[in-house]
């Protein structure tokens, strides 16, 4: 870990304090339209780290997968729903809280216990780093020794399409159920 | 180049952010998002593996999580739009009618 470049880790730093702090005030804000905002925030982070990271398929996959799609369609529910702001819960269970704050700290001690004591540190460097992580090498991987798992995750893809369907569709039997409501 | 350890460390901080989102808010969408963000770290780790080793099959995997992430929102989303359309909430405390 001699070439450890100042700039780089500058870089580093700068980028993680956003990432923590977009992920902070997903955590704590109190309207439903700024955490989904704070959580784009944080996806586009992350995919610089991927950039960074010698994996720019995956970073382009990010923002239009999660940071594009994904939070486009939380907003959509969020602003359909008017549920953006959120009304004062009450507590049934009083122990919860507490509770969960202690579980986290113990997470946290544990997460960075092994973070900190793993053994195997810095890249190794790979030999052919030109063309590692283009768009063609994923693409013979994935088309190759992962093609099975890629037919499957359209099945996947498949079956969540017609749950949604089913689950929010207006079915006949609903819209009679809503008439007689009416009467 | 920066080592993994630190990239360990951002991802694990993130994904108890997570956890402490699924453990301390009630807004079923906020849950959700925290869930989003565990899934994300996780790919971090794998991305920043995947560079230690000089394998692409982390990143490959990343392309999984992403594919189910995208498919379990969906459905969850669907989920709390038919559960609000029904008792008018998305406080997770509120949904208890399979209680005895």
């Amino acid at each position: 870990m001699t070439g450890l470049n100042i700039s780089e880790v500058a870089v580093f730093a700068i980028l993680a304090i956003i990432a923590i702090s977009a992920a902070l005030g997903m955590l704590l804000s109190n309207n439903s339209v700024y955490s989904a905002l704070f959580l784009v925030v944080n996806f586009g982070v992350v995919a610089t780290f991927y950039v960074i990271l010698g994996a720019p398929f995956i970073a382009m996959a990010q923002v239009t997968v999660y940071a594009g799609a994904i939070m486009v369609l939380f907003l959509f529910v969020i602003m359909l729903l008017g549920a953006e702001r959120i009304q004062k819960s009450r507590h049934d269970l009083p122990w919860q809280r507490p509770m969960s704050i202690v579980l986290i700290a113990l997470l946290l001690t544990v997460t960075f216990y092994v973070v900190v004591n793993q053994n195997d540190s810095g890249p190794l460097l790979s030999q052919n780093l030109t063309s590692y992580g283009s768009p063609s090498a994923v693409g013979q991987l994935l088309f190759q020794e992962y093609i099975l798992p890629f037919e499957v995750t359209s099945i996947l893809l498949l079956a969540a399409m017609i749950g949604v369907v089913v689950l929010t569709g207006v079915t006949k039997r609903r819209r009679r159920a809503r008439r007689s409501r009416r009467l | 180049m920066i080592p993994t350890t630190y990239y360990l460390g951002l991802s694990a901080i993130l994904f108890v952010i997570g956890v402490s989102g699924v453990l301390l808010r009630r807004n079923a969408i906020i849950v959700f998002m925290s869930i989003e963000l565990m899934l994300n770290s996780a790919n971090l780790v794998f991305v920043s593996y995947a560079r230690q080793f000089g394998e692409l099959d982390g990143q490959i995997l990343v392309f999984f999580v992403m594919t189910v992430a995208a498919a379990e929102v969906a459905v969850g989303l669907a989920l709390i739009v038919s559960i609000f359309r029904s008792k008018s909430t998305i406080d997770v405390d509120d949904v208890n009618m399979l209680k005895g």
